[in-house]
Formats: C-alpha cells, sequence, structure tokens
C-alpha cells in the first residue's frame, strides 16, 4: 500500500475520531463528566436512522433529521433524568452514571435490533474513489468526512469564541458558581451541551457506520479511539482533540500497516506511553490541583 | 454509636461478642450449604466466591485508595491463563501455580500502577482501559495462551502429582470448599490489610494524595502497592475462575467485564469490606441467575415474552440483564451513593437512635 493511500485513510479515519471525541469534548469542557455513554448514544440515534430508513421508506434526508432530533431528545433526557439529580457525585459516581447509561442503551438497542447484524448504506461509499494526484486515492466517503469534519470544527470554533451560549458554556467549566453569580443559567448550559454533543455524535456514528456492520456494539472500539484522542488533545481544547485524532489515525493506520495483526491496540499503547510523558495529554494547560 | 475507648479496639477483627457469634454461625452455615444445595446453586455460589475475592481485591483499589481501574479483567485473565499454563506446561501442583499466578498478577498490577503515579481522574481510565484492552488482545493472539479457541483447564489436583500424591477435585462440592477456604482467607486478609498502617495510607491518599505525601506517606511506594495487591487479589480470583468454568476464551474477558466488577464494588459500596461482599453476590446473581431464566419467572417472564414478540425481537431478550444492571447502576448512584453498605449503615443508625 502506497505511503499516499496510508495517509490520507489515517487522516480520514482520524477525523471521525476526532469529530466523535468532540462529543466526549463539548460535555467534559462543560461540566466535567466523562461520558461514557457517547458511543452508545450515537449508536442508538443511528440505530433510529436506519429503522427509519428501512421500515418506512424515508428517503435518506428525512430519516436524517429525524435521527436529528432524536439524538438531541436523547441527550436532554439523559442529562435531565441520570446526571442532574446526582447529589454531589464524585467523578467515579458519573463514570460509573455513563456506564450504567451505557448498558441499558445497550441492552436496549441489542433487544430490538441485536438479532441480526444489518447492512447501512450511506449516500457516500468508500468505494467510489477518485485518484487527483498520482498516488494519492482518495474516496468519496474520505471527502466527505473531511468536509462534514472542517464545516463542524470551524462552526464549534466561531460558536465556543463568538457567541453568548458559547462563552457562557466556557464560563461554566471554568466555575459553575460563580457563573451563576453573573446570571448564566447553568442547568440550560449543561442540557444544551448534552444535546449538542449527541448530535455531534451522530454525525460521527453515520460516518463511521459506512465502513462497520450496524450491530449494538459497532460503536464500541471507535468510542475508545475518539476517547484516546480527546484525551491525547487533553480532553478540553477543540483543536486538540482534532490534531489527537489526526495523530491517532496516522499511528493506526502506519503502524496497523507494519503489524496488521497488533493494530487494535498499538494506538493504546503510544497514549499511554504518551500520557506518562504529558500527564493531561499534549494540548492541555496542566491545572496543579489545591489541597 | 460505637464508643472506642482504646486504640486497641479499632484494630481488633471482631468488634464485639455479637459480631463473633453471627461471623461463626455465617461459617458454619456456609460448610453445611453443600449439604442442601443442588449442582447449579454450587456453580452459582464459587462463581459468587470467585467474584467476592475479586471484588475485595478491586474494592481495595477504588474504595480506598482512589484509584480508577478499568482495566480488573486484564488481570482477572492473568490469574487464570498463568494458573492454567503453569499446571500444564510446567506441570507444577496447584498451590504453588495459582499463587505464582497471582503474583505475575501482582507484578503486571505494580506495572500499571507506574503510569498511575502521573495520572488521575479520566487520563488514568484510559490507561488502565488500554491495559484490559491489551491483554485481552495478547492473548487472543498469541498460540501460547491458546489463541482465540481458548484454553481449557487440567483436571483439578490439589496434590502433588510428581511424586505420586495427587488429590483430584471434581465435583462441585469439593471445588467449593477449596473456593470457600480461598475467600475466607482473602477476606479476612483484606480486613486485615485495611486495619494496619498500610491500609490507612491508602484512605490518606484516597482523601488527598498532597496531604498524605506531607505527613510523610510515599507515594510511589503505597500506590504502586495498591495496585499490586489489587492485582494479587484479581489473579488469584482469576486462578478459581478457570476452574469454576472448566473453559474459557479472550472473549470472557473482554471490557464489559470489568465494568461488571466496577458495578460489583459501587452497588456494593465503596471502601468497605462487607459493601463489596453483598455487591458481588448480588450482582453475580443477577447477571447469572435471575436475567439468564427471566424467561421461567411467573407472570413477569411471560409478559416480557410477550412485549418482545409484539414490538422488539424474541432473540434479543437475554439483553435484559445490561438493561437492569444498567438501571441499577444509575439508581443506586442517584439515590444511595455510598452503595447497600450505605443503606445498611443508615438503618442501623436509625433503629440505634430510635425514637429520637
Amino acid at each position: 500500500m502506497p505511503v499516499g493511500q496510508l495517509i490520507i485513510e489515517g487522516l480520514a479515519m482520524g477525523a471521525c475520531y476526532g469529530l466523535f471525541g468532540l462529543a466526549v469534548v463539548i460535555i467534559y469542557k462543560t461540566s466535567e463528566v466523562v461520558n461514557f455513554a457517547a458511543g452508545e448514544m450515537a449508536m442508538f440515534s443511528t440505530f433510529i436512522a436506519f429503522h427509519v430508513l428501512t421500515f418506512y421508506q424515508c428517503p435518506f434526508w428525512l430519516a436524517f433529521l429525524i435521527a436529528l432530533v432524536f439524538a438531541a431528545l436523547l441527550g436532554v433526557f439523559i442529562e435531565f433524568f441520570f446526571i442532574r439529580p446526582a447529589k454531589n457525585p464524585t467523578l467515579l459516581g458519573l463514570i460509573v452514571i455513563t456506564l450504567g447509561a451505557e448498558l441499558l442503551l445497550m441492552g436496549l438497542a441489542s433487544w430490538k435490533w441485536g438479532a441480526e447484524q444489518q447492512a447501512f448504506s450511506l449516500p457516500v461509499s468508500y468505494k467510489v474513489t477518485y485518484e487527483p494526484i498520482k498516488g494519492f486515492i482518495i474516496s468519496e466517503w474520505a471527502i466527505a468526512v473531511f468536509i462534514i469534519a472542517a464545516i463542524i470544527m470551524t462552526f464549534l470554533y466561531l460558536f465556543f469564541k463568538y457567541t453568548k451560549l458559547g462563552t457562557a458554556m466556557r464560563a461554566t467549566q471554568q466555575n459553575k458558581h460563580a457563573a451563576k453569580i453573573m446570571g448564566i443559567q447553568t442547568d440550560h448550559v449543561f442540557v444544551f451541551a448534552w444535546a449538542f454533543s449527541s448530535v455531534i455524535g451522530l454525525i460521527a456514528a453515520l460516518l463511521l457506520s459506512a465502513k462497520a456492520i450496524l450491530d449494538p456494539q459497532f460503536m464500541m472500539e471507535p468510542f475508545l479511539r475518539a476517547f484516546a484522542a480527546a484525551v491525547l488533545g487533553g480532553l478540553m481544547s477543540i483543536p486538540g482533540v482534532l490534531i489527537g485524532g489526526a495523530i491517532l489515525g496516522l499511528l493506526e493506520n502506519f503502524l496497523g500497516y507494519a503489524w496488521p495483526v497488533w493494530k487494535p491496540i498499538t494506538a493504546f499503547v503510544v497514549i499511554v506511553l504518551v500520557l506518562c510523558i504529558r500527564p493531561s495529554g499534549i494540548f492541555a494547560k496542566h491545572y496543579v490541583k489545591k489541597v | 454509636m460505637d464508643m472506642k475507648r482504646a486504640y486497641y479496639e479499632d484494630v481488633e477483627l471482631f468488634k464485639s461478642g455479637t459480631i463473633l457469634f453471627w461471623t461463626i454461625s455465617l461459617m458454619v452455615g456456609l460448610l453445611t450449604i453443600p449439604l442442601l444445595a443442588s449442582n447449579y446453586h454450587l456453580y452459582l455460589l464459587n462463581l459468587i466466591m470467585v467474584h467476592i475475592i475479586l471484588a475485595v481485591g478491586l474494592n481495595i483499589l477504588v474504595g480506598s485508595t482512589g484509584q480508577i481501574s478499568l482495566g480488573h479483567a486484564g488481570f482477572f485473565a492473568i490469574g487464570a491463563y498463568a494458573t492454567v499454563l503453569l499446571m500444564t506446561k510446567l506441570g507444577l501442583p496447584f498451590f504453588p501455580a495459582i499463587i505464582i499466578a497471582a503474583f505475575i498478577s501482582a507484578f503486571f498490577g505494580f506495572i500499571l500502577g507506574l503510569p498511575a503515579l502521573r495520572l488521575e481522574g479520566p487520563y488514568l481510565t484510559i490507561a488502565t482501559l488500554a491495559f484490559g484492552l491489551a491483554i485481552m488482545h495478547i492473548i487472543g493472539h498469541t498460540e501460547l495462551f491458546g489463541g482465540r479457541s481458548g484454553l481449557s483447564a487440567p483436571p483439578l489436583d490439589v496434590g502433588i502429582p510428581k511424586l505420586g500424591w495427587s488429590l483430584v477435585l471434581k465435583s462441585d462440592i469439593s471445588k467449593y470448599y477449596l473456593i470457600l477456604f480461598f475467600t475466607i482467607v482473602m477476606v479476612w486478609g483484606a480486613i486485615n490489610i485495611l486495619k494496619t498502617k498500610v491500609g490507612r495510607a491508602f484512605v490518606a491518599i484516597r482523601d488527598s494524595d498532597i496531604a498524605a505525601e506531607v505527613i510523610g506517606i510515599n507515594l510511589t511506594i503505597y500506590k504502586t502497592l495498591s495496585f499490586a495487591v489489587s492485582a494479587f487479589y484479581a489473579g488469584i480470583a482469576g486462578g478459581l475462575f478457570a476452574f469454576v468454568l472448566g473453559f474459557f476464551d479472550p472473549v470472557t474477558f473482554n471490557m464489559l467485564l470489568s465494568i461488571y466488577f466496577l458495578v460489583m464494588i459501587v452497588v456494593g459500596g465503596l471502601g468497605s469490606v462487607m459493601g463489596s461482599i453483598t455487591g458481588a453476590a448480588f450482582i453475580t446473581y443477577l447477571m447469572y441467575a435471575l436475567f439468564k431464566n427471566v424467561r421461567e419467572v411467573p407472570y413477569v417472564g411471560d409478559f416480557l415474552v410477550t412485549i418482545s414478540q409484539r414490538w422488539l425481537s424474541i432473540t434479543g431478550m437475554d439483553n435484559l440483564s445490561a438493561i437492569a444492571l444498567g438501571l441499577v447502576m444509575i439508581g443506586i448512584m442517584l439515590f444511595e451513593p455510598m452503595g447497600i453498605f450505605g443503606a445498611w449503615i443508615r438503618i442501623k443508625k436509625y433503629w440505634k437512635t430510635w425514637p429520637f
């Protein structure tokens, strides 16, 4: 396999991981909750799109819209019923709640759709390829991934920097109580963050589903990689998670090409090594905890 | 409520005559159970006890030292594979094999403890997760470990077969007594560890690692020690698990298992030995008994089957246990964050001070 294609494939996968990592980062940025349910939330919404598409014969755009709305509602639901009622939760407590939500969604999805593995068809396929420069083969799917990732990243960057809500989200993350005093309704911010994260997760899952068979566990591995990408980027910065995703995608493709058997774990080993040197990821400012 | 007059009372194993009495009656009860229980129930009890050993160890790490681990299925797997391989390839007797396996597991715990010195929170989670995944993957792709097709356990011989002195445990009853012995020793060990200097150092690290360092606790030693002790417990549990199951492959030790282990201690109660025991028993029962046979439960089973046929799929009904466990996890965290043990403490307090 030529180097050029390894790079493009790696970057495309990396963009997907980065996009999905964003779903983790947005929630962590506002409420310091590590959302282990992100993968299963995205999986569930994808299944909704699939269900609408196959059983009601809707056009793709309609199914996509329905799934989008569903994803937003799912995010709101989980924040409202599972995260908000927790009394003074610890970090471990929140992780346990999101793990519980993960099991719950996975169980529900397998109860409904688990019987057979489904094929999900996106309008873009990775089998249609172009070769703009010699040696660099790029598929339609990769083009779509790059375009969508670029749009979402720009949007998020502008959103967090210039809009009132974006500023409110950043303020909430830095100090919840001070934000409340300044008149920010932090509850609304949290709900919005969860809905937003769920929607972005759905988009990433739809892109990833082109390369996988749809079954209730298809988002588990990508979630771990996306989480790793987010951790590599420092869990806080939006450009960081994109770069983390790109590094992860490239590493996985190159190391995976060298040692195909060890492809699923090489990236993780590298990440643990990186974390040993920079304990809060590459792009995070390391805040020293006070006693 | 519990008045202590001397420091010595704090380190006593049995705080009062009542506790001693109930402990002894529990022991007698546990020893006589096999006479009454069927084979299936013995198998279930064996599984529960294996999970109790693991949960007690995990609670030392998570509950007492405050380090999160989502990779304990990895240590569990190391224990299982090392025990079986030491017995089949090197021909060691069972007891040395399981002890050596536990030490191998503890060594890996020590290795994983090294990055944990610098990582915390989500970063530690991803490191331990990566460890669990790596172990599962390495086992699945190495010929020595049986690859994807797995390994089957040799006959459980507790004697020394090379000297011609062999004692093969075949029935579930004899395995029950062997595992019971290990469980009692390990639980007793855990209770004692938590009462010594080491246990108090663990708790100090959990409450504030900087403050702990200031009062002279060596973080490097105690954090890695906590990982090693926890991994040692997981190793012993894994070695016994291999013989309870008889056959296992890498998929047995997947990431979900690590999550279930975490659920056990969270549901039982973080930082308490009794909590880990109740949590492990409760969750194991839910997973392996109640929801495996949910169709046979009167009324509820029929109702669920009807729902499945009408709106969902009947083949996916086995996933009910995942749904229930998810709900249990969320419910415990929302309504009783200290777990079953916390509820028990509250009830006890309420009755002691009743009617005030």
